[in-house]
């Protein structure tokens, strides 16, 4: 079906968005437990050879995902033994991890790069689908598409409206309260890296099954890290999440939209490119000004290690 | 029976210094382990990775060539790191000194002026500055976090470099290669050692590495740092700006990142390109680690680094495996520093588990 110009970059900003919104949603949970991960690119990046790798084994995009998932907890795993059990500061352990992860996937994906996997039909909602403008580009996306959307009702609901997800953002607010009356402060925060670790992995997995669909060194190119600033330009909360990932989803296919309008003006493809990274500290910076909007939105022990018994 | 780790009294300063050499240690087993898995044989492996790189002179001169940059960016890195200022950004500032100090070259192209190549180093550092300046006006005026918008704009001179190399600075007479002209003899490095590739950055590394040793340990300043990372409150009931840390801490990464770009470029390179850096910048952030933020250490963990960067190379000629093995050591081996860290601050005693 022929797609207007609206909708084909409504499609597209969904679909760039789609892995931010999964990889964000992983990462707010893991800091409203208190633990500051930066090793989101590096899990993105395993993530996406894992689950390319299988896909290609496979032909089973399906296991493909659930592969990423597997490798994202496994590289999250690490993190959290440096951080949670050996108490190694967090920031350097996130560190660690992007720079251990984006080795590893290249190591890992050498002999997998061109090579492309076939494009996976998307599956199209009846009825939805249907709707003028909006119905193709929002009803006939790929199985993630809907996660993503799902993933956001779910975390805002369990942060929320369940006890558990009171009980981490506890542990996050304060981890010696939380302690003292008897909640494993490590094994909830254990729990939150570990779905901070599957979400990314699945994010990853997003992009080298569904989005490019192949594997290129370095093709998660900073979109780990955009996903850490998008956690605090949505001052911690899930609904805003999606509002920033479509936002930097509509920066990162501007080139879509230069082509598209018929322009004449020559912009050079590298300026267009670094717009999602340029509108990532531009947004970082009109959240972060306001001191108290920060202070009082993020997890109070972030990114402070916590002794049992101490 | 349940290992547990109590806290010591007083950090420990043996461990200090012997976690780093643990960490090795763990690397090295690990790395056996590795080529194992990968089907080949781990003693083979060991030597071809760790000391088919250093079986001659020249070997041993292209370590200090690939050490030289890892030292600058490592000693610029730590000054910041020891006030809790987490640069990352320096493989961007790297690029944008080399684009700064570049332009130069390529401006004054046919000039012979023996001040035409201090001139370059110096926009290399004042370009690595302007670059880690943006995060530190950013931190400081709008409290923006330093971490994330340094990483951010690696991207941004990784594009900019792009451009520059496939659009206004391309070689017209270059065959339509990403590359700049090469540059002149005055525009160059004079090589240090003949022979070999090591160059004259390696004299501005050792001054780096003195130099940051003295304001560290031997200025009020240095001091200043070191307080504000390891106490904050302390540091600023003493009236220390935090701001000025920020500041400090960032101008010095950038500076450095500046030298050494402007060093690869103007030094092995010869030209602009778009492959100026493997990852120095970020590597650079395991050297500090490794080496404890102390030059002394930084001295001998950029040596280790460069090794396995050349390891990567031989690994790729010997045992047809992809050079990026070299990042997976390099990550493998600040996990092991992070994680035998705790032998500092903690001992590990065995107790019964609780039921």
């Amino acid at each position: 079906m022929e797609l207007s110009f609206f909708s084909s970059i409504l499609f597209a900003t969904v679909v760039a968005g789609t892995p931010l919104i999964i990889v964000a949603l992983g990462e707010l949970v893991t800091e409203k437990s208190g633990v500051l991960n930066l090793g989101a690119e590096g899990i993105m990046s395993v993530g996406a050879v894992a689950a390319f790798a299988t896909a290609h084994h496979t032909g089973s995009p399906t296991l493909g995902i659930l592969a990423g998932m597997g490798a994202g907890m496994l590289m999250s795993l690490l993190f959290g033994i440096s951080a949670l059990t050996l108490m190694a500061n967090q920031v350097a352990s996130g560190l660690a991890l992007s720079i251990f992860g984006v080795g590893l996937s290249a190591f890992i994906g050498k002999p997998y790069e061109s090579i492309a996997l076939a494009s996976v039909t998307p599956i199209r909602i009846p009825l939805l689908s249907k709707i003028p403008l909006l119905g193709p580009s929002l009803f006939e996306q790929q199985g993630l598409v809907y996660f993503s959307w799902a993933l956001i009702a779910a975390v805002a609901w369990f942060l929320y409206r369940s006890r558990a997800g009171l009980v981490l953002r506890a542990v996050g607010e304060s981890p010696v309260a939380a302690h003292s009356i008897g909640y494993g402060v490590v094994r909830i925060r254990y729990q939150a890296v570990l779905f901070g670790g599957a979400m990314a992995g699945i994010g990853g997995a997003f992009l080298s099954v569904f989005y490019t669909p192949m594997w290129v060194e370095g093709m998660v190119a900073g979109r780990g890290w955009i996903a850490l600033s998008l956690v605090v330009f949505a001052t911690w909360r899930p609904m805003r999440v999606m509002i920033g990932a479509y936002l930097f989803g509509g920066c990162m296919i501007t080139q879509m939209f230069v082509q598209g309008s018929g322009a004449r003006i020559s912009i050079p493809a590298q300026f267009l490119s670094s717009l999602p990274y340029v509108a990532t500290i531009l947004v970082l910076v009109l959240i972060s000004r306001n001191r108290s909007t920060i202070r009082i939105n993020s997890p109070a022990s972030l990114g402070q290690p916590f002794l049992p018994d101490a | 029976m349940w290992l547990k780790f109590e806290p010591r009294p007083e950090p420990s300063r043996v461990m200090t210094y012997l976690s780093p050499l643990l960490a090795v240690g763990l690397m090295f087993l690990s790395g056996l382990i590795l080529f194992l898995i990968l089907g080949k044989s781990p003693v083979e492996g060991f030597k071809v990775f760790f000391m088919n790189p250093l079986r001659d002179s020249y070997g041993v001169a292209e370590l200090l060539l690939k050490a030289t940059p890892l030292m600058l960016c490592a000693v610029g890195l730590s000054v910041g790191f020891k006030a809790n200022v987490w640069n990352i950004g320096a493989e961007g500032q790297l690029l944008i000194g080399a684009l700064a100090g570049g332009w130069l070259a390529l401006r004054f192209e046919g000039s012979h002026s023996p001040f035409l190549l201090p001139a370059m180093i110096l926009a290399g550092a004042l370009g690595g500055m302007l670059w880690a300046a943006i995060p530190a006006f950013l931190r400081t005026r709008f409290n923006a976090n330093e971490i994330l918008t340094s990483l951010m704009l690696v991207y941004v001179a990784e594009l900019m470099v792009s451009w520059l190399v496939h659009g206004p600075w391309k070689d017209p007479d270059g065959f339509n290669f990403p590359q700049t002209k090469l540059f002149s003899a005055a525009a160059t490095l004079p090589i240090l050692l003949t022979g070999t590739r090591v160059n004259a950055a390696l004299l501005f590394a050792l001054v780096a590495l003195v130099v940051g040793w003295v304001f560290m340990n031997r200025s009020f300043m240095g001091y200043q740092m070191k307080v504000a990372g390891q106490a904050e409150f302390a540091g600023r009931y003493a009236g220390f700006s935090a701001k000025r840390s920020v500041w400090i801490g960032m101008l010095a990464g950038g500076a450095m990142a500046g030298v050494a770009g402007i060093s690869e470029v103007a030094g092995p390179i010869g030209q602009i390109t778009e492959h100026i850096s493997p990852g120095y910048g970020f590597a650079a952030m395991i050297v500090a680690f490794v080496g404890r933020l102390s030059p002394i250490g930084i001295l001998f963990s950029s040596l280790l680094m460069a090794l396995l960067y050349m390891g990567g190379e031989q690994a790729q000629q010997y045992l047809n495996l992809p050079s990026s093995i070299s990042k997976v050591f390099q990550g493998m081996l600040l996990f092991f520093l992070l994680g035998s860290d705790v032998f500092i601050n903690f001992r590990p005693r065995l107790v019964r588990r609780r039921k």
